[in-house]
């Protein structure tokens, strides 16, 4: 994996590549410890709360104390879980968590001890894809813990994951796609050079955007975490982990948060490269400042993930699939073909700019055209429909017709037929009449007759 | 087969027994698995150590895609599948084509055989160049495969494409249902719960007081009268509501206002 193109990495001697994994390690624990007590802390804020405050200064200690607590603790194992399965769900979900960093640069060359490194454990051509590929298999940390608990929240929770980030794997893979063609590389260093005069976030917009909702539903993280929604499936997949199996899941999500937040720095806000105004200083892409740039950057995904848990309520299942499929794909793929096409005027054609986009009015102006077209033809069908519907409706549904019961048609409103009306008639229920109108002279049962269908409870 | 001095460093060859012993281990685990979960996470084991196979013999691209296509999507399917259906139990071995194993078994040792043939015959007119410079060939692997796909295997490549959207179209025409009309949304159901008729929260409950317990009592007001919305409404449209004792709303008038005295 020495190409020319990544010389620098793959040279590291072993101390060095051992350093830094333990550094990676350490950051990520730290991290998650911080950003449980920042999460606390704000989402307090924004309740009117103060959070916690008690433990070391501004209550900085409470999540480490709080992990100790968790560790101690008794652990519960349901009889029915499937053991070996239920111990193995947490650990893949814990090392996937951590596998991902790998990948992530934090800041360009600089020198340890006197070797010349970049401040990026290993890279390679495809790296990025690695980051999904390690994710797709920390999703079965969590499908297996729903299974093996042997009960049906968790169960439930899992399937829930499963379908969730299947479906928001594919629109959070599309839109690394513009990525990709902009930079021309799927390796994590190559992309933040690329972004050297613009940031991808500008230029690739919607990109961006279909990232940073995908991310959301991807780490199971309000408005998007139904696979845990409290109020429907208890706990969801961890509802039976306890004590420090519960507290690596625990981990795993917050390790989650701080890597999809990295990935979306180094994609599309320019990883460790300083932001507009510092970029003038010509010593803010240096040494060791890029690795602050990097943690602001990365702080604000996290302070969105946050502020999105403290403002939007949990969304519908149904609703959630239905954005995930019939918007953010299709607009994902729309996107990449605009963006394709741009790229191809760009590459073989040598267009100017004013002709692409005097192309892309003329495509607009098509499209517009195209749709008006469409929906014109639509109303007068919907309008077309609902003429035929008003008809059904108003011929009265017959239960009996034919002689056979059958179901209402479409529009046809169902009636509940009452036995004392069967009984009036003449249909097959004549030998219960005797007793069916003795009831009838009942005063009391011929109060208003109830219109309405509603079920009690 | 080749006459290149293929240097293999220890890396290497570590890398390779620890994944084709896993790999292996994972195929002989799915075999032998008496539950179909177990089954999926052995060849799960499979898929994922040889992706790093792939790796470690410079091919990244097809090694990653290989964890996110098979690993991530279609075992992840299989898992789901298996978890709705709840394929717990361990499966019959009773033989349900009669002959079946032993057709098995000559059809894989005839298969084993001809992937043997075949690759070793293609191998041995072709001489490895190594795997540095087959990449460096295009100027990389990914633009290497890239190449291969968009030019040679174009057909190939949009025939098999063609077929999975056939399949994926043939699945969802299958697991389609027709709708006769058109689902009530959160709010016109909303819209309706709050109109005139509607009743927004919880309907009143029956009247289940001192002599009644039953279901088909309908509540009484404060004047007497009865409140047959507090019916539930199968017993209501049936007109099977129980008729009111007014001994009981004589009793209960005394009772309430003899304590308003």
């Amino acid at each position: 994996m020495t190409g020319s193109q990544f010389g620098l990495f793959g040279t590291d001697p072993w101390w060095l590549v051992i350093l830094k994994v333990v550094a990676i390690f350490a950051m990520l624990v730290v991290l998650t410890l911080f950003t449980i007590w920042w999460e606390r802390r704000v989402v307090s804020r924004m309740q009117n709360r103060i959070g916690p405050n008690r433990v070391g200064p501004q209550g900085l200690l409470q999540s480490l104390m709080d992990g100790f607590k968790l560790a101690l603790k008794e652990e519960i194992i349901p009889k029915s879980a499937h053991l070996a399965v239920y111990w193995i769900a947490p650990i893949i979900s814990a090392t996937a968590a951590f596998l991902a960093f790998a990948v992530i640069p934090f800041g360009p060359t600089v020198s340890i001890f006197g070797v010349e490194t970049p401040l990026q454990l290993t890279d390679f051509p495809v790296s990025v894809l690695y980051v999904l590929a390690i994710a797709s298999i920390g999703i079965y940390g969590i499908v297996l813990a729903g299974w093996s608990s042997g009960s049906t929240y968790p169960l439930l929770g899992g399937l829930r994951s499963s379908a969730q980030m299947i479906s928001y794997e594919i629109a959070m893979g599309l839109s690394f796609v513009a990525v990709f063609l902009y930079a021309g590389s799927m390796s994590t260093s190559e992309i933040i050079t690329a972004q050297e005069p613009i940031w991808f976030a500008v230029i690739l917009l919607p990109s961006f955007i279909i990232y940073v909702t995908s991310m959301v539903g991807e780490t199971n993280r309000a408005p998007f975490d139904l696979p845990e929604a409290e109020g429907e499936l208890v706990g969801g997949f961890h509802t039976e982990y306890s004590s420090l199996k519960f507290a690596m899941f625990f981990l795993a999500e917050y390790i989650n948060m701080v890597t999809v937040s990295a990935l979306a720095t180094t994609l599309f806000l320019g990883g460790w490269m300083a932001p507009w105004p510092l970029s003038l200083w010509a010593g803010a892409n240096t040494g060791w400042w890029p690795l602050l740039w990097w943690l602001v950057k990365v702080q604000l995904f996290i302070f969105m993930f946050i502020w999105l848990r403290a403002t939007l309520p949990r969304m519908r299942y149904d609703q959630f699939m239905q954005f995930g499929w019939k918007f953010l794909i299709p607009i994902s793929i729309a996107w990449i073909m605009v963006v394709a096409t741009a790229k191809a005027l760009r590459n073989d054609v040598q267009l100017s700019n004013v002709e692409i986009l005097a192309a892309g009015a003329i495509v607009i102006v098509v499209l517009l055209a195209g749709s008006w077209i469409v929906q014109s033809r639509q109303d007068r069908k919907f309008a077309e429909e609902a003429e035929a519907e008003a008809l059904a409706l108003a011929t009265p549904f017959d239960p009996m017709a034919g002689g056979f019961p059958v179901p209402p048609m479409p529009g046809q409103q169902y009636s509940f037929t009452s036995r004392r009306e069967l009984a009036q008639g003449t249909t097959i229920v004549q030998e219960r009449a005797p007793e069916e109108s003795a009831a009838d002279t009942d005063p009391a049962t011929e109060a208003e007759a109830p219109s309405e269908e509603d079920t009690h409870g | 087969m080749t006459d290149v001095a293929i240097d293999v460093n220890t890396g290497e060859v570590v890398v390779f027994w620890v994944c084709a012993i896993l790999a292996v281990a994972g195929a002989l685990g799915m075999v032998l698995s008496r539950k179909a979960v177990h089954s999926a996470l052995w060849i799960a084991l499979t898929m994922i150590n040889l992706a790093v196979l792939y790796v470690a013999n410079s091919a990244p691209f097809l090694g990653m895609v290989q964890i996110i296509v098979y690993t991530g999507a279609v075992m992840m399917l299989f898992l789901f599948v298996l978890m709705v259906v709840g394929v717990d139990s361990s499966d019959s071995l009773i033989e349900t084509i009669k002959g079946q194993r032993a057709a098995a078994l000559v059809l894989g040792i005839g298969l084993a055989a001809l992937l043997v043939w075949g690759i070793g015959n293609g191998l041995a007119e072709t001489s490895a160049i190594g795997l540095d410079e087959a990449n460096a060939q295009d100027g990389g692997n990914v633009q290497g495969i890239a190449n291969l796909i968009f030019t040679k295997y174009l057909l190939a490549f949009e025939l098999t494409s063609a077929l999975l959207i056939t399949a994926a179209m043939g699945a969802m025409v299958l697991a389609h249902r027709e709708r006769w009309t058109e689902r009530p949304s959160q709010r016109i159901r909303s819209i309706a719960r709050f109109q005139r008729d509607g009743h927004p929260g919880n309907l009143p409950n029956p009247g289940v007081y001192a002599r009644h317990n039953a279901v088909d009592t309908p509540a009484l007001l404060p004047d007497g009268s009865t409140l047959d919305l507090s019916v539930p409404a199968p017993v209501r449209s049936r007109a099977d509501a129980r008729p009111i004792d007014h001994a009981d709303v004589d009793e209960v008038r005394e009772i309430t206002e003899g304590k308003s005295e």
